[in-house]
C-alpha cells in the first residue's frame, strides 16, 4: 500500500495533456529551453488526437491556387456565425500553413498531390480543396509525428546530459485533479498516478491546459473517457474564465446502430469525396435545408452539386457540406418527421457514387469499422447515421496571441481553450487550432518563465493538504453505503443528452439545471472501494466533478443566450438575433459552482470586415454594425 | 435482445492473482469492451481496463480472449457460442499492473533507442515533394496504432525475458523499415541499425507478428524481410549513428552547391 507521501518534481513548464494541442506546446517550450513536464491520463500515444479523421486545414494552396489564409480566415468566420474571437481566427489562418509544412521537417508522410506537395481534401464549410490528410487517419499521423519529435528531442538531451528526460519528460496515465496557485498565480499542479495511486506535485510557475473536451457528459458521443472537462474546470476553480460555452458541436454523422457503437464517428471525408445524405423516400433532402445566409454559397440541383466535385470554379457546392450545425439540424428534422431508418437515422451513401476500389483506397479505416462492427459493407450499401455529440467550442478565454489565461502562468490551447471558433467549428479547423495555438503556448509560457527570473510562486502545504483530502475522500473500505459513481455518472449523461441536446427550451435547460444540483449532493456520498491501485471507480469518483461543473456551465450558458446560432440551438428562440452576436457569454467559479455574466464580442477591425461582402455582413450585423461600417468605408475610400 | 453469458475475468495484480467468473448481460451488437464496462458498472468497479476509442484506432485495449490475442472493443459477442465461456486476461509478455492493465514501457523504452527521422539538410519547410507511390510503402506502417500485440505474440520475447534487453521487436523494425524507405530520410545505415542494435537476426519469420495485427500490416513480407536483405557495399560502424548525421551522395552534392 502507497502511503499519502507525496513526490515532488520540479519543471518550468508543465503541459496536462498529450494530444496534439499538449505536444506540440511542449515542443516548443522544450526548444525554448525549459525544462517541461507533459502529463497525460492515457498511455503515450492515444490522446483523442489519434481518432481525428478528415485532416487538418490549412490554405496551402496546393490543389486550388485561388486559396489563401483570407479566403480560410472567411470560411471560419462564416462557420462560427460571426462570434469567432477575430484575432484568433486570423493568426490561425494564416500561420496554419507553417505548422503543417512543419511536420514534415518531424517526419510526416500527408498523402500528394501529383506535383509532390500535400495533398488537400473538401471539407464542409471550406471554399476550396484545404485539408491536408492521410487517408482518414490524420490524426494518429499528427500524434505519432509529434510523439517521434518529442523522442528526437529526448535523444538530442540524452547525448548531451545521458539522461533522456533530462529537459523533457513524459508522465503518461497520470491525472491532474487540482492546480495550486499563490496569490493568484500559477504555481503548480497536483495529481495521481494511475497504476499505483501515488499523488505527485509538479512544482512549476506555468501550466499548459491541453486536456481537450467533455462530450462524456453526454450519452451519444463520439468522445471517450477522457473528455470529462477536466482542463475546462482546473481552469475555471483555479479563477479563469470560460466563453461560449452554449455552443457544443452535434457531428451530423455518427453511427447509430448497434447500440453498442452508437455516436461512434463516419468522417465528414465521406461527404467530401462525394458521399450522398439520403431520407427513407430515397430524396437528397439537404437542398430543402439551405439557410438564407448560405444560398449564395451552395448548389440547388442535384446536377450542380454533382458538377461540383469534377468542376469546382464553376459549379457551387453540394448543401451535403454545409457546416456541421446546419447538418446535423436537418437530419434531426427528417428524422422527427418520420422520413429517418429504422434505427432513427438517415441514409449516407458512397457506395452507388464511388467504386468499391476508391472507397477502400480513400475510405479505409470507415469501410473497416462498418465491416467489423457493424456487418455493414459500405462499397454495397449506405450508411445508418444521426448526430453525435463531438466537440466543444466554448472553453477557456485566453488572450488570442499568448494563450494565457486571466490566471497568470495559466494558458489553454486545443479543445480546452475558447474562442477561436464561435459557435460553430469548420471540420479540420481543430488539428491546425492544436498546432498553432499549442506552439503559441510554449512559447509564450517558456517567455512567462522568462520574466518571472527566480520571483517563483510556491506551493503552500494547506493548499497540497486540502488537494489530498480531496482526492480521498471518495475512496472507502465498504462502499456498500454510497452512491456508485458509475451510476451517477449514466443518470447525468441521460439528462445532458435529453435535456441539454442538439435542441434546446427554456423548461428542458431550467429542469435539467435542477437535476444538475442534485447531482452535485449525490456526488457528496459517492463511494468506491477497491483501493488506490489502478482504480477506474475511483477515478470516475474525481472526474465527475469536472463532469457536472461543465455540464451546469453549458447548461446555464445555453439558458442564457434565447437565440439560435451554430451549436446552440433554441426551439423556443428559433432565429439568431443580430444584437446577440455581440454577447459572448462567460462562465467562473463562484460559490461551488457557475456564475454566469454578459461581455461584449471584441470588435472585427475594418480590414477584416472588409474581406466580406456587404450584403453578407448585413445578414449577421445590427444596423448599427453595418452603418458604422459603411461609414467606415467611405473614410478609407476618402484616403485613397 | 439480450442474454446472460459467462465470462472469466483475470483478476489480480503483480503479485499474483486468479481467473474470477461472472454471469452479465449480454445485448445484440456488444464488443467484449461493453461486457467489461458492464462489469464495471455493476460488479466490479475497480476492474482495471485501457481503453480510449473504442473504434480499433488508439491500440489501449489489447487483451486475450479465450487465449487469443485481440482489441477488446473491436471482438464481437456474436463470435462466440451463446454458452462458450469468454476468458479475458491480460497480454502475457508484459508485466501484469492490475488486471488487464500491463506494463507496456518495454515499448517506449525500445522506441526511444531507434535515431529519430533526420531532415534533408537541403529542404526548407515547405519545399519537401514526393509521390503518392513512393510514401505509400512507409504509409503502411505509420497505420501501426502501438496495441503491441505483435510484440506480445513474438516468441523471441514472448517466453524469454532474457532477450528483451537485445531485441527491439516486430513493432520497432517496422519503424525502422518505414524511416528506410522514407523518400526524404536524410540516414543510410537503417538496415544495419536494425540488425546491429535492435536484433533483428533473432527473427526467424514465423510470422506471428503479421497474423495478429489489427491494421493488416505485413510486417514480415513489407517490413522485416526487405530489412534483412544484406547491404553490399557498406559496413556498419556502430559508432555513427551515435553522433553524426550521415546523407546520403546526393544530398551532401546538392547541399554543397
Ligand atoms: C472521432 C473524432 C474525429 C475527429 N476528426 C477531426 C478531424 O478530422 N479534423 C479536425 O480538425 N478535428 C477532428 N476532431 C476533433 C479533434 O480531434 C479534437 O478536437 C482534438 O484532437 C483535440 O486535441 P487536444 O490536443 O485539444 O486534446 P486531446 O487530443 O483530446 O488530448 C487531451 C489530453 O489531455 C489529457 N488530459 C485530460 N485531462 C487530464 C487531466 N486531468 N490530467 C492529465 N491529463 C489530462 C488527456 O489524457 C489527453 O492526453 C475529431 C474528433 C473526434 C472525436
Ligand atoms: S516474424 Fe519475427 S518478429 Fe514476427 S513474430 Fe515471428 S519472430 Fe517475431
Ligand atoms: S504493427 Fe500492428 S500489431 Fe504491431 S503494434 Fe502496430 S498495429 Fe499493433
Ligand atoms: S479502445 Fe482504442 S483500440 Fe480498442
Amino acid at each position: 500500500m502507497v502511503d499519502n507521501n507525496i513526490t515532488r518534481h520540479s519543471f518550468d513548464v508543465v503541459v496536462i495533456g498529450a494530444g496534439g494541442a499538449g505536444l506540440r506546446a511542449a515542443i516548443e517550450a522544450r526548444l525554448a529551453g525549459k525544462k517541461t513536464a507533459i502529463i497525460s491520463k492515457s498511455l503515450f500515444g492515444k490522446a483523442h488526437t489519434v481518432m481525428a479523421e478528415g485532416g487538418a486545414a490549412a490554405a496551402m494552396g496546393n490543389v486550388n491556387s485561388n486559396d489563401n489564409w483570407q479566403v480560410h480566415y472567411r470560411d471560419t468566420i462564416r462557420g462560427g456565425k460571426f462570434l469567432n474571437n477575430y484575432r484568433m481566427a486570423e493568426l490561425h489562418a494564416k500561420e496554419a500553413p507553417d505548422r503543417i509544412w512543419e511536420l514534415e521537417t518531424y517526419g510526416a508522410l500527408f498523402d500528394r498531390t501529383k506535383d509532390g506537395k500535400i495533398s488537400q481534401r473538401n471539407f464542409g464549410g471550406h471554399e476550396y480543396p484545404r485539408l491536408a490528410h492521410v487517408g482518414d487517419r490524420t490524426g494518429l499521423e499528427l500524434i505519432r509525428t509529434l510523439q517521434q519529435k518529442i523522442v528526437s528531442l529526448q535523444q538530442d538531451d540524452f547525448r548531451e546530459f545521458g539522461d533522456y528526460d533530462a529537459r523533457l519528460a513524459v508522465f503518461a496515465e497520470t491525472t491532474i485533479t487540482e492546480l495550486i496557485l499563490d496569490d493568484g498565480k500559477i504555481a503548480g499542479a497536483f495529481g495521481y498516478r494511475r497504476e499505483d495511486g501515488e499523488f505527485l506535485l509538479f512544482e512549476a510557475p506555468a501550466v499548459i491546459l491541453a486536456t481537450g473536451g467533455v462530450g462524456k457528459s453526454f450519452k451519444v458521443t463520439s468522445n471517450s473517457w477522457e473528455y470529462t472537462g477536466d482542463g475546462h474546470a482546473l481552469a475555471m476553480r483555479a479563477g479563469a474564465n470560460l466563453v461560449n460555452m452554449e455552443f457544443l458541436q452535434f457531428h451530423p454523422t455518427g453511427m447509430v446502430w448497434p447500440l453498442s457503437v452508437k455516436g461512434l464517428l463516419v468522417t465528414e471525408s465521406v461527404r467530401g469525396d462525394g458521399g450522398v445524405l439520403r431520407n427513407s423516400e430515397g430524396k437528397r433532402f439537404m437542398f430543402d435545408y439551405i439557410p438564407e445566409v448560405f444560398k449564395a454559397q451552395y448548389a440547388t440541383t442535384e446536377e450542380e452539386g454533382d458538377r461540383w466535385y469534377t468542376d469546382p470554379d464553376n459549379n457551387k457546392r453540394p448543401p451535403e457540406l454545409l457546416p456541421r450545425d446546419e447538418v446535423a439540424r436537418a437530419i434531426n428534422s427528417e428524422v422527427k418527421a418520420g422520413r429517418g431508418t429504422e434505427h432513427g437515422g438517415v441514409f449516407l451513401d458512397v457506395s452507388t457514387r464511388m467504386k468499391p476500389e476508391e472507397i477502400i483506397k480513400r475510405l479505409p479505416s470507415m469501410h473497416h469499422q462498418f465491416k467489423e462492427l457493424a456487418d455493414v459493407d459500405i462499397t454495397k450499401v449506405p450508411m445508418e447515421v444521426g448526430p453525435t455529440c463531438h466537440y466543444v467550442m466554448g472553453g477557456v478565454e485566453v488572450d488570442p496571441d499568448s494563450a494565457e489565461s486571466a490566471v497568470p502562468g495559466l494558458f489553454a490551447a486545443g479543445e480546452v481553450s475558447g474562442g477561436m471558433h464561435g459557435s460553430n467549428r469548420l471540420g479540420g479547423n481543430s488539428l491546425s487550432d492544436l498546432l498553432v495555438f499549442g506552439k503559441r503556448a510554449g512559447e509564450y509560457a517558456a517567455l512567462h518563465v522568462d520574466r518571472l527570473a527566480d520571483a517563483r510562486p510556491v506551493v503552500s502545504q494547506e493548499a497540497l493538504d486540502a488537494a489530498v483530502a480531496k482526492a480521498l475522500a471518495p475512496l472507502v473500505d465498504d462502499p456498500s453505503d454510497g452512491e456508485n459513481p458509475y451510476t451517477v455518472q449514466y443518470e447525468l449523461q441521460d439528462i445532458m443528452h435529453s435535456l441539454v441536446g442538439i435542441i434546446r427550451r427554456a423548461e428542458e435547460l431550467e429542469d435539467a439545471l435542477v437535476k444538475i444540483a442534485e447531482f452535485k449532493k449525490r456526488l457528496a456520498n459517492v463511494r468506491v472501494g477497491g483501493g488506490r491501485k489502478y482504480n477506474p471507480g475511483w477515478h470516475l469518483a474525481i472526474d465527475l466533478h469536472n463532469m457536472l461543473l461543465c455540464s451546469e456551465a453549458v447548461a446555464k450558458a445555453a439558458l442564457e443566450r434565447t437565440e439560435s446560432r451554430g451549436g446552440h440551438t433554441r426551439d423556443d428562440h428559433g432565429k439568431m438575433d443580430p444584437s446577440w452576436r455581440k454577447v459572448n457569454l462567460v462562465c467562473s467559479y463562484a460559490d461551488n459552482g457557475v456564475a454566469l455574466r454578459r461581455q461584449p464580442v471584441p470588435t472585427m477591425p475594418h480590414e477584416l470586415l472588409s474581406l466580406f461582402e456587404r450584403s453578407e455582413l448585413a445578414k449577421y450585423l445590427t444596423d448599427e454594425e453595418i452603418a458604422a461600417f459603411d461609414s467606415n468605408g467611405s473614410k478609407d475610400g476618402d484616403k485613397e | 435482445m439480450s442474454t446472460t453469458r459467462h465470462f472469466r475475468v483475470w483478476r489480480g495484480d503483480d503479485e499474483g492473482g486468479q481467473l474470477t467468473d461472472y454471469d452479465v448481460e449480454v445485448n445484440e451488437g456488444e464488443v467484449v469492451l461493453d461486457i467489461i464496462h458492464r462489469l464495471q458498472a455493476t460488479q466490479a468497479p475497480e476492474l482495471a481496463v485501457r481503453w480510449n476509442c473504442k473504434a480499433g484506432k488508439c491500440g489501449s485495449c489489447s487483451a486475450e480472449i479465450n487465449g487469443k490475442p485481440g482489441l477488446l472493443c473491436m471482438t464481437r459477442m456474436n463470435t462466440f457460442g451463446e454458452d462458450q465461456t469468454v476468458t479475458v486476461t491480460p497480454v502475457r509478455t508484459f508485466p501484469v499492473i492490475k488486471d488487464l492493465v500491463t506494463d507496456v514501457s518495454f515499448n517506449y523504452e525500445k522506441a526511444r533507442e531507434i535515431p529519430a527521422f533526420t531532415p534533408p539538410a537541403d529542404l526548407k519547410p515547405g519545399e519537401y515533394r514526393m509521390q503518392q507511390v513512393d510514401v505509400e510503402r512507409s504509409q503502411e506502417f505509420r497505420k501501426c496504432i502501438e496495441c503491441f500485440m505483435c510484440q506480445n505474440v513474438c516468441h523471441v520475447i514472448r517466453d524469454h525475458e532474457e532477450n528483451k534487453e537485445a531485441f527491439a521487436g516486430p513493432r520497432l523494425f517496422i519503424r525502422a523499415a518505414e524511416l528506410d524507405m522514407h523518400p526524404l530520410d536524410a540516414r543510410d545505415d537503417r538496415k544495419e541499425f536494425a540488425k546491429e542494435e535492435q536484433g533483428l537476426g533473432f527473427c526467424n519469420i514465423t510470422k506471428c507478428c503479421t497474423e495478429v495485427c489489427p491494421e493488416h500490416i505485413k510486417i514480415t513480407d513489407n517490413a522485416i524481410i526487405p530489412m534483412k536483405e544484406r547491404v553490399v557495399d557498406r559496413k556498419y560502424d556502430p559508432l555513427t549513428w551515435l553522433g553524426r548525421k550521415i546523407f546520403r551522395r546526393d544530398q551532401l552534392e546538392s547541399g554543397a552547391k
